[in-house]
């Protein structure tokens, strides 16, 4: 696909999709129809789900899947393999609550909304900013390490410090505020809050994917030397990309917060630390659906895995045990996740068949 | 950084300057000396051919004066500036530019997102979250480039899936891409078919003559009939220059080089 969707002038050259349906096509008829069917389902839920459903898998879901696009982001297009996400999504999640109110009233400062909020992402995105300088230095497995380091530097020292992060048990009580008169606290408001800003995180991750920075971006990931050769100021690019996916981990965050109405540093502990990276493993990091695929796999698991090994007379506490295996069967038949395995699908099913009988397969 | 700061000083310095200007530059990597006081000028305008054996160092000086990595001695002038120690991004930014002997590309983009961001890196908005629409003049400046090195069929395709003969055009494109004042070519003819090899000498040729730039080419063919001087290597360091015919017909150069070498 060019860069832009329409050809500009006289130009004879048109985009190889707009080639494929004949003339100029807008861009709602370019979505495929398998989007606008996920879209109405996703619209009507409520009227078909259940409350549970509604606010435990789907608000979840979605919350969960915008901390993993803010991993796939870095991932997928900058190939820098992020563990701090959800990190960030928790240091919005602490600053809400300090900032705005809770039922730790002896820390929190009680400040409206739209101050707190703001603030919080801010500070986010200048955390994520401060990682990325660190780690934009380092390459690979280095990368995972200097962002793990930091994680559970975070971790140890939400729980120790009294002053500010009220240690071990951190605040409770940090509700959505009670804005046009709806308690975005019901299942019904809080499944389209988290829907809807699920859903503008990921346009804007589609956007920006093919705007200059978004392009930039992959081009750093693909070669940071020639990039350089080509004008660009590589580190400051990988720092900005920290920086938006930080904004977008501290959007999740702050929805995570309202939806358990707490924060502590278990939030951000070892393990949901890494269970981002595994989520957006698990949906696949090519393109932005996939962490949202990832998501919705996972938190089906970890909610009615108990239920499974309970029904299968083994113990319940063995749950961790069946999502380490499910993951371990996605990344050995699809070390690319969901998405690659959908798009070999794709692919397979658009062979010749024909020509696969005159032996001209790859 | 000691660059001068504004556009005027800029201009004044390069106005009587040499395009290219090394002074005594060195590479050594570990023991090994890979270029040792190595000293060229070369004027607005001029173009060079670069030949030697392998391993004589000519790629470790492109390196050198595009910043992929610094020299360990000696000064880079680019139109008068000392660029000696500049990032390879602020270099570029000043007009000059390069290809490489093994191709640097973007697998996972298309042809036409390659040129296009050549074009932006050399412009302005790097940082843009916004989609250029279709009166971006950059769109357009890809577009023609697309089309001086015969990719208009490939435009779509993603890099990963072009032919070696296609991503040599490409590699060239990319270096040709904003308004370039001084271009390093780097064997850009090396594993070309006859014909890519003369649509390659029309490019070359073909240039607006205040674009100067040095060609590195072992096919003597190619180098002598884009370039007006010669400057041989051999170890590292600069065994002669001159015209075209003088080298070729230096007996010293035959020895070593013409007669036994890869040429
Ligand atoms: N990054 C590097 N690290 C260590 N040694 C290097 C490096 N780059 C080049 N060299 C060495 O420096 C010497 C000069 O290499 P260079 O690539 O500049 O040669 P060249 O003239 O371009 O040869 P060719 O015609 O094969 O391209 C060689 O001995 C090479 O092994
Ligand atoms: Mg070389």
């Amino acid at each position: 696909m060019a860069v832009v969707d329409q050809q500009s002038g006289d130009s004879v050259k048109t985009s190889a999709d707009s080639q494929s349906q004949g003339a100029k096509t807008t861009w709602f008829e370019r979505v495929p129809a398998i989007y606008w069917l996920l879209a109405l389902v996703l619209l009507i839920m409520p009227v078909m789900a259940s409350d549970f459903a509604l606010y435990q898998i789907f608000g979840w879901s979605f919350i969960l899947g915008m901390i993993a696009l803010s991993l796939m982001f870095l991932a997928g297009y900058g190939g820098m393999v992020s563990i701090v996400q959800m990190t960030i999504a928790a240091l919005a999640g602490y600053m809400l609550a300090i900032i705005g109110d809770s039922a730790i009233t002896e820390i929190s400062l009680g400040w409206p909304w739209w101050i707190s909020i703001p603030l919080a992402l801010l500070i986010a995105m200048i955390f994520g900013t401060l990682t990325g300088a660190l780690a934009v230095r380092t390459d690979g497995i280095y990368t995972i390490m200097i962002t793990l380091a930091i994680a559970s530097a975070f971790f140890y020292f939400t729980r120790q410090n009294y002053v500010l992060f009220n240690g071990f048990s951190g605040f409770n009580g940090v509700l959505a505020p009670n804005l046009f008169g709806i308690d975005w606290r019901n299942p019904v408001p809080f499944y389209y809050l988290t829907l809807f800003w699920a859903t503008v995180s990921y346009l804007v991750v589609l956007y920006i994917s093919r705007a200059p920075f978004g392009l930039a971006l992959q081009g750093v990931r693909d070669n940071a030397r020639r990039m350089a050769a080509l004008g660009y100021n590589v580190n400051a690019h990988r720092i900005a990309a920290y920086t938006f996916a930080a904004l977008i981990a501290g959007l999740g965050g702050i929805l995570l917060t309202w939806q358990s109405t707490q924060i502590s540093p278990g939030t951000a502990g070892i393990g949901p630390v890494i269970d981002i990276l595994v989520i957006a493993v698990i949906g696949g990091m090519t393109r932005p659906i996939g962490p949202f695929i990832g998501a919705f796999i996972y938190v089906i698991l970890k909610t009615f895995a108990i239920d499974i090994l309970v029904s299968l007379g083994l113990s319940g506490d063995r749950f961790q045990l069946l999502i380490g295996l499910c993951f371990l069967l996605i990344v050995f038949f699809s070390p690319d996740g969901i998405l690659g395995l959908w798009d070999r699908m794709r692919a397979y099913q658009k062979r010749d068949p024909l020509r696969d009988q005159m032996g001209e397969a790859p | 950084m000691n660059a001068p700061t504004t556009v005027a000083e800029r201009l004044s310095a390069s106005g009587t300057a040499n395009a290219l200007e090394l002074r005594g530059i060195s590479k050594l990597f570990g023991a090994l000396v890979a270029l040792s006081d190595i000293t060229i000028s070369v004027h607005p305008g001029e173009r060079r051919a670069v030949l030697g054996s392998n391993g004589a160092g000519k790629t470790t000086l492109f390196n050198c004066i595009t910043g992929d990595f610094l020299p360990s001695s000696g000064t880079v002038r680019f139109f008068g500036e000392d660029i000696t120690t500049f990032p390879a991004h602020e270099r570029i930014r000043r007009g000059l530019r390069r290809t490489y002997q093994i191709s640097q590309l973007f697998a996972g983009l298309s042809v036409f997102d390659n040129i296009y961001l050549a074009c932006r890196g050399v412009s302005q908005n790097r940082f843009s979250l916004r989609r250029p629409g279709k009166d971006d003049a950059l769109m357009a400046s890809a577009e023609d480039l697309v089309r001086v090195v015969h990719l208009d069929e490939a435009k779509d395709t993603l890099v990963s899936e072009l032919s070696y003969g296609q991503q040599r055009q490409l590699e060239i494109a990319m270096a040709l891409s904003g308004a370039p004042r001084f271009i390093l070519f780097d064997e850009p003819a090396a594993g070309l078919s006859p014909t890519e090899r003369s649509e390659l000498i029309e490019i070359l040729v073909g240039l607006p003559d205040h674009m100067g730039f040095i060609i590195i080419e072992h096919d003597m063919d190619v180098a002598l009939r884009v370039s007006e001087s010669v400057t041989m290597m051999h170890n590292g360091r600069i065994f002669k220059e001159g015209k075209p015919a003088e080298i070729e017909e230096d007996p010293e150069v035959q020895a070593l080089y013409l007669g036994g070498g890869d040429g």
